[in-house]
């Protein structure tokens, strides 16, 4: 299993590499004099107003939970889809319970104007 | 290839890299003070478990992970945490009064788990694991797990539901 | 021909287990404690595939446990989160020790 993600592996050492090299190179090449202007959060640019934790709305929470239940049912129905050929053909009656169940809670939420953005 | 595998013990590597990303992870997400990088622990703590399923030999999990922990739940949490911007308690002490108690507690329960882990002889079978994972799961799926395939829909509906009602902003309006 | 014997894998199970558990005590709010949760479920996912692959390599059910088992994680912190939630807009807390709803 390892030596088929080795090219991963590879790729990842890669991608980690050059950003550091030019992380560091830039770090020693760099001269170094802050001053209270180029410390702002935006240089130049409009001073921040308020904290920067401010409260996030709930709605964000929700639209969240459907992502998650829905990223679940793609974990189970992408096996089922790989199958899917060598699998009887009552089967597919199962996948398609399967989706009509999660579909009622969305159709839930949606009748509930969960999905209505205000 | 660009290595050896044969000469270079890489698979060991791979695993104490993955090792001190899981752990350093885990205590990184029971001590950090601020709630909100204790949840970035856990992404990272996710990250190593996931590397871990590919030492396993079971890609499909490590991807799963990925996309359900990593991708879902940690942002979940992320979310959840942002909502409640007070929970992120900076500088304030996130430990309750019997944290000391529990502490010497786990490091008993964790010195009795090794004992066990390393004096039972386990069945290891030599064997490798046969076919296609991802097709060997769908038939077990439509096959002999077929009820827990459709218990989890309904398991996944019931969340959803509970989560909206729960999580609605018109909660608060009616009650209010 | 396994680089890894089976009992570094329960051992690192075994710390991540015994790391979530102490999260799930020792923390005050309820979102360190689902946090403390999850680790311990990570933990017996490893258990799990750890197993399949060393004990029953053939036998796909260790993985339809481990999928089911993250499944059931999503669902518990989905709802789970949703409950601190509402309870943070009702009582602007979700410190554990607080939420003494039900004792009087």
């Amino acid at each position: 299993m390892l030596q088929e993600f080795e090219f991963l592996g590879v790729l990842g050492a890669i991608t980690l590499t050059i950003p550091v090299v030019t992380l560091i190179i830039a770090w020693l090449l760099r001269p170094k004099k802050p001053n209270p202007a180029k410390q702002e959060t935006y240089e130049s640019g409009i001073k921040t107003i308020g904290d920067t934790w401010v409260q996030f709305k709930a709605q964000y929470y929700i639209y969240a939970i459907i992502f998650v239940v829905f990223d679940i049912e793609a974990v189970f129905l992408f096996p089922f889809a790989v199958a899917l050929r060598q699998l009887p053909l009552y089967s597919l009656i199962w996948a398609i319970v399967f989706i009509v169940l999660l579909f009622d809670g969305l159709l839930y939420g949606w009748r509930k104007g969960a999905l209505h953005w205000n | 290839m660009p290595f050896d595998p044969s000469q270079i013990p890489i698979v060991q590597i791979v695993f104490f890299v993955m090792t001190a990303c899981a752990i350093g992870g885990a205590i990184g997400v029971v001590s950090s003070p601020n709630l909100f990088h204790s949840a970035l622990y856990l992404v990272l703590s996710l990250f190593g478990v996931a590397g871990y399923y590919v030492l396993l030999s079971a890609g499909f999990l490590a991807v799963v992970q990925l996309m359900v922990y990593v991708g879902a739940i940690a942002i979940l949490i992320l979310f959840a945490i942002m909502f409640a911007r007070r929970l992120m308690g900076q500088g304030e002490n996130q430990n309750n009064q019997q944290w000391w108690l529990s502490l010497p507690i786990v490091m008993i329960l964790f010195a009795v788990l090794v004992g066990v882990v390393n004096t039972v002889s386990w069945p290891v079978s030599g064997a490798e694991p046969t076919g296609d994972t991802v097709m060997e799961l769908g038939h077990a799926f439509l096959g002999s797990y077929l009820i827990p395939f459709e218990v989890v829909s309904i398991l996944l509906s019931v969340a959803l539901i509970g989560g909206i009602f729960l999580a609605r902003e018109k909660v608060e309006a009616e009650e209010a | 021909m396994m680089p890894i014997p089976l009992s570094w894998w329960l051992t690192v199970s075994a710390a991540l287990f015994s790391i979530g558990v102490y999260g799930a005590l020792s923390r005050k709010n309820a979102i360190g404690i689902l946090m403390g949760i999850e680790l311990v479920l990570n933990a017996v996912n490893i258990n799990l595939v750890a197993f399949w692959r060393y004990i029953a390599p053939t036998d796909i059910s260790g993985q339809v446990f481990a999928i089911i088992v993250i499944t059931v994680a999503a669902a518990e912190a989905a709802v789970g989160l949703a409950i601190i939630i509402a309870l943070y807009r009702r009582r602007q807390t979700a410190v554990v020790d607080d939420l003494d709803l039900l004792k009087n």
